[in-house]
């Protein structure tokens, strides 16, 4: 029998150079409904897919609020994404107790994602199971950054993750060039677009009615 | 019957070397390793008034070189403008020890700035809020940093001038002094300053307020500096002599029309 001898533990390299617990959960992100985000030269917008995860059940909400001027869309495990919510809004709000102004967005980034790697080094803990796409405006601007499990992290123009991002990102990549001179309406009208591409059946698609499997 | 008799049990007996008495010689109490905590109850090297002005272009902080022992003249060469970032002052009175600790407290920030390198720098405002934040909660310790501090700066094109006292009270102004320029400094502030004045008047109102306060204030001496702060950045003197006139006549003869009975 084959046995995977190189993802018992988050700490372990594989021959290949990989660490396979920390790919697992960037595949838990891949599973989670889609998130995208996307930015002009004064706004940034996010965009959710809410997907129920049964037809008993409600959806999960994906959109957090982080602080007045900042807030985040999550792909992955939902509680998860909850931890890291509660986290940068503690850190917001000390950091506004302490120097009475808002977080610099790119500083809360560093900090989730400092947090993210020390799970990728430390085999006592568990990596988050979640994407972050983080979305906020400070004083140089707005901004659109994606954390993942591993550490990394990247700002971007637009970005998606989750089920299905790559038809969004495909989207995204096209019209991105007019992104930058978008009304905040153009913003959000791209938004929709992008995620409507990660859905599984397309609205016009006579499955997508019968078999309700878009919200 | 077995195991010891009935009755009250027996009281402990001392050994050797031990007190009974809570407080005697010899008596073992849980003592800390590092000992008593201790409290600046008093300050001991001190600098005295600080002053500061918004002016056209920015900012000017000016202070004196003096770290006094009590009331001996006991360090004159003391600097007490730190620069705290690009577009941040700040000048420090009150216990000199504690100025360097909080000197090194934004020297950590400054270089956590420098760290990320995101071109971000904390502005006036935060060191201000920051630097509040230090004071009252160490004063919430009954632990004071025993200072007042003068924070200047400009950023965006605006100016900031604010103070932070002991206890953690703040204000912003247009003129600010500590200590003893609260009471000689702010007063000819307050009918000669303009925030449209020239560096070059600016720089001659701050003499003049130092040269009073060396007059009338004996932890003070003519060794001073001036720094400013603009949207170019921040430049702080060189230590340079205020001159000082002695020949007045109520210098030379001090207790005329006022004698003592000895």
């Amino acid at each position: 029998m084959f046995r995977n001898q190189y993802d018992t533990d988050v700490t372990t390299w594989s021959p290949a150079g990989r660490l396979h617990q920390i790919e697992y959960a960037m595949e838990a992100v891949k599973q989670g409904s889609a998130a995208i985000g996307l930015r002009s030269s004064t706004h940034v917008v996010l965009g959710t897919l809410l997907r129920a995860a049964s037809e008993l059940s409600s959806y999960q909400r994906k959109v957090f609020k982080i602080d007045d001027h900042m807030g985040i869309a999550i792909a992955g495990l939902n509680a998860d994404g909850r931890v890291l919510s509660r986290y940068m809004r503690n850190e917001c709000i000390n950091h506004n107790f302490v120097f009475e102004s808002p977080m610099p967005v790119g500083r809360l980034v560093t900090q989730v994602a400092d947090k993210s790697q020390v799970s990728t080094q430390r085999a006592s803990a568990r990596p988050y199971g979640v994407g972050l796409l983080v979305a906020g405006y400070d004083e140089s601007g707005p901004h659109l950054y994606n954390t993942d499990p591993s550490g990394n992290y990247f700002e971007y123009y637009a970005m998606a993750i989750g089920a299905r991002s790559q038809a969004a990102k495909t989207y995204l990549e096209r019209k991105f060039e007019g992104f930058k001179e978008a009304s905040l309406d153009e913003l959000v009208k791209h938004a929709l677009f992008a995620v409507k591409e990660s859905l599984q059946f397309l609205p016009c698609s006579p499955l997508a009615f019968g078999g309700r499997a878009y919200e | 019957m077995l195991g010891p008799a009935p009755g009250p049990p027996a009281a402990h007996v001392p050994y050797a070397g031990e007190s009974s008495v809570p407080g005697a010689a010899g008596h073992k109490f849980d003592v800390p390793v590092d000992g008593p905590a201790k409290h600046t109850n008093d300050p001991y090297v001190t600098g005295t008034s600080v002053l500061g002005i918004k002016y056209k272009d920015g900012v000017l902080i000016a202070a004196d070189t003096l770290a006094s022992y009590g009331s001996t003249i006991r360090y004159k060469s003391i600097e007490r403008l730190h620069k705290v970032n690009d577009h941040t002052l700040l000048g420090a009175s009150g216990e000199i020890s504690d100025y360097q600790y909080i000197s090194n407290l934004l020297e950590e920030l400054a270089t956590d700035d420098f760290n990320h390198d995101d071109g971000l720098q904390l502005n006036p405002k935060e060191i201000y809020a920051y630097l509040t934040r230090v004071l009252y909660n160490r004063r919430n310790k009954f632990d004071p940093l025993w200072n007042s501090l003068v924070i200047g700066g400009v950023k965006n094109g605006k100016s900031f001038l604010g103070v932070v006292g002991m206890i953690g009270a703040a204000y912003e102004d247009d003129h600010v002094a500590t200590g003893f320029g609260n009471h000689l400094a702010r007063p000819i502030f307050r009918s000669e300053h303009r925030p449209d004045m020239t560096e070059d008047e600016g720089v001659a109102l701050l003499e003049k307020c130092l040269r009073v306060l060396y007059y009338r204030d004996k932890q003070s001496i003519n060794k001073v500096q001036v720094a400013k702060v603009t949207e170019k950045g921040i430049e702080i003197s060189r230590p340079y002599a205020l001159a000082s006139e002695w020949s007045y006549q109520a210098f030379v003869d001090p207790t005329k029309g006022a004698e003592g009975s000895w």
